[in-house]
């Protein structure tokens, strides 16, 4: 019972870290049609900058100065490339944010050094939140998943409920129409990739310490937000949340089970699951658990 | 009839001997350069900085010293593999290329025995073009025992000799009840896990072995799971050859969950874990290797503080004696066999015995593996944390700091091997 309840906790929390790591690059596609490589780079970004910022003035600053940095560079990342390579279609975007992924990496390099750097948790939120039976679960865990559940809340709310909400998904399917009723429409696209990169960087606020904040940790999550931007149906943001939550889950349960499987254990090929649920569903539901559009 | 008089001739021919015999000796005088076939980018880019640095500065005393044979001067050469076995291939494809003798490695098994095998195969086929292939950190048994080669030289003890000093070193601990095996799920994985549970067996066999995982390498990034179920086995002590992130998230996962436990680790002492474990680590995490920077009356101090001094950002501490053991091997080979030709250096190298930093070494000629002595140190709170005065060094600014628990002479973990190397 104890193992089950810790373990079902441990599923939920990584799976809520993962939508936090998936939901910028389903916002960013769903609205402007771009699937941006470089998304985990601005995930490790922003743990390179909250390190920065948290040596200096401390963590509760960084959490939100690191992802307005970080939204910042994406906004001029749009501005000054994507806008202009945009024009030569999907396939050049594409390779366009490939490559500032390469580049993002070596810059991180240069500056930081190829070692991990010490960026800790901080004390208010080291500790045990509570006890279950005998196993400790960590404040900082708990406080991973409010912010991911706040995130997805205000997500919605912003594009539900606001006036720039509305123009955005407006300029998405009549940009002509929305640019003739004064509305800036490139700007508009501007916000979005500079709010998808924010995202991105939150979660390398909250996953930077939580993990390790390293040079190769772009490349480490980079696979994995992919399966669940597909598994839940490319730019469907409530997909991308069932998405991460099942795989966090399919995860953590799979490392408990010792069953064989052709001379394996279940255990040992824990985290290969993921990718195969998603050959599987591509098979069987190309547009994923709560996509719109087929392929 | 002659152009030239016998004079001019004589002189003539002078002339062209001695511009001759210049141009043979500039020829004798090039680098001996040595590949550094090990991850420079991508996710383990880190270890394979912290060899680079390190093996850039043995190089350097080297030539400062007077290279060898002499004056020549040793070269490191760096190529990127990424820890990919295939694309230390290709990298090994161009160090034939560029005429380059030597290579050495580390990082990996399964890289190791890709290019043992290549290796063997080009010398096989290209004589007198021959690579010697110096091996500082690949510690899968099999490399000196069934697969030996005379092109190959180890440096590193193995991971059988590791795991059967460390269990020589459990068998005293009668607090060790319950023990859980975690690997890292390929060849170097799967032989410390199988020494493990032998030796265990062997030496204390009251001891429970009460779990064994093997995870992918490299691909976990939340071990929270592995630690849950770790805790749900009543384990107290864990055994593991993690190393890079895969050791660092393990140990951060377990204190997180308040996991009470003793880690006995290969890995945990360097290349960016101790930053990574942090404070809570104290006390609990051992490790086996042949260097530490607070071992008593440590030769190596001088090197030590020297590199500290000079060391690029984020490398540190110095981690490799048996790399600085490796280099001087190799200088001392060359100047033995009076040649930089690699078949002639690979017979000056077996059997060589050294006086090392920490007691005499052997590179053993039957199966060219390096017996040396070991030690089992645990991480503790640094001095200047408020730890003993003797944890002096810390590893990497953490304020963890490594002091040492048992020495293990070099007999200690010499074993037996099945090598039955062919010679050319």
């Amino acid at each position: 019972m104890e193992f089950f309840l810790v373990q079902a906790l441990n599923g939920i929390s990584y799976g809520l870290l993962l939508f936090m790591l998936s939901s910028g690059l389903t916002l960013v596609f769903s609205l402007m049609g771009v699937l941006n490589f470089a998304h985990a780079s601005f995930y490790m970004l922003g743990a390179y900058f909250a390190f920065q910022v948290s040596t200096r003035i401390g963590f509760w600053p960084a959490l939100v100065i690191a992802p307005i940095l970080v939204g910042a560079i994406g906004m001029l990342v749009e501005r000054f490339g994507l806008r202009k390579v945009h024009r030569f279609g999907h396939v050049a975007e594409l390779l366009f944010t490939f490559g500032l992924a390469y580049l993002i990496d070596e810059a991180v390099h240069l500056i930081w050094g190829r070692s991990a750097v010490d960026y800790r948790v901080p004390p208010d939120l080291d500790g045990p939140l509570f006890e279950i039976f005998t196993t400790q679960y960590p404040i900082y865990r708990g406080f991973m998943m409010l912010v991911s559940v706040a995130m997805l809340v205000s997500i919605w709310l912003a594009l539900t409920r606001t006036r720039i909400g509305l123009v955005i998904q407006a300029a998405l399917t009549y940009p002509q129409t929305v640019e003739a009723l004064g509305h800036n429409v490139p700007r508009v696209f501007m916000l979005v990739f500079g709010g998808g990169a924010a995202l991105a960087g939150l979660a390398g606020v909250i996953g930077g310490n939580a993990f390790v904040t390293e040079p190769g940790m772009a490349a480490s999550v980079g696979p994995i937000i992919f399966v669940i931007v597909v598994v839940g149906g490319m730019g469907s943001l409530a997909g991308a949340f069932i998405a991460s939550l099942l795989i966090g889950c399919l995860q953590t349960f799979s490392v408990a089970l010792d069953w064989p499987i052709f001379g394996l254990k279940v255990s040992q090929v824990a985290p290969v699951l993921p990718y195969l649920l998603m050959v599987l569903l591509l098979i069987f539901r190309p547009k994923g658990l709560m996509g719109t559009r087929e392929g | 009839m002659s152009l030239l008089s016998g004079r001019t001739a004589r002189g003539f021919l002078a002339a062209t001997a001695m511009l001759l015999g210049f141009c043979a000796a500039q020829a004798q005088q090039p680098t001996i350069k040595v590949a550094y076939i090990d991850p420079l980018s991508g996710a383990f880019a880190n270890v394979g900085e912290q060899g680079l640095a390190e093996f850039r500065f043995a190089v350097d005393r080297i030539n400062a010293r007077g290279g060898v044979l002499g004056g020549r001067k040793l070269e490191v050469v760096p190529f990127d593999n990424k820890v990919s076995p295939q694309e230390s291939l290709n990298q090994l494809k161009r160090v034939i290329d560029q005429d380059i003798r030597f290579i050495t490695q580390g990082n990996s098994s399964a890289v190791a025995g890709a290019l043992l095998e290549a290796v063997n195969r080009h010398n096989e086929r290209n004589p007198g073009k021959e690579i010697v292939y110096l091996n500082y950190a690949a510690v899968d048994p099999a490399y000196t025992n069934e697969k030996c080669s005379f092109w190959h030289f180890r440096f590193d003890a193995n991971a059988d000799m590791k795991m059967e000093s460390l269990t020589t070193y459990m068998a005293g601990k009668k607090n060790i009840k319950k023990v859980y095996l975690i690997n890292q799920d390929y060849s170097f994985g799967h032989a410390v896990k199988k020494a493990a549970r032998e030796y265990l067996a062997r030496k204390r066999p009251d001891v429970q072995v009460v779990g064994d995982d093997l995870h992918p390498l490299g691909q976990v990034k939340d071990f929270s799971p592995y630690v849950a179920k770790i805790k749900a086995s009543g384990a107290d002590t864990v055994i593991t050859g993690n190393w890079g992130n895969d050791m660092s998230l393990l140990v951060k996962a377990g204190r997180d969950a308040g996991l009470n436990v003793d880690w006995y680790t290969y890995y945990a002492g360097g290349l960016g874990t101790p930053t990574a474990m942090g404070e809570a680590a104290a006390g609990h995490v051992k490790i086996i290797a042949e260097y530490h920077s607070n071992i008593a009356n440590n030769k190596a101090a001088k090197w030590d503080s020297d590199f500290r001094k000079q060391a690029p950002k984020g490398n540190p501490d110095f981690y490799y004696l048996r790399g600085k053991l490796m280099w001087d091997m190799l200088a001392a080979s060359i100047n033995k066999a009076k040649s930089a030709e690699p078949k002639a250096v690979a017979y000056a190298l077996e059997g060589m015995k050294y006086d090392g930093d920490m007691g005499e070494v052997e590179m053993r000629k039957t199966d060219h593996q390096l017996i040396q002595p070991l030690f089992v140190f645990t991480l503790v709170k640094a001095a200047a944390k408020g730890g003993p005065k003797e944890a002096k060094i810390d590893l990497e600014g953490s304020g963890l700091a490594p002091l040492t628990d048992a020495r293990l002479e070099a007999y200690t973990s010499a074993q037996p091997t099945s090598c039955n190397m062919t010679r050319p």
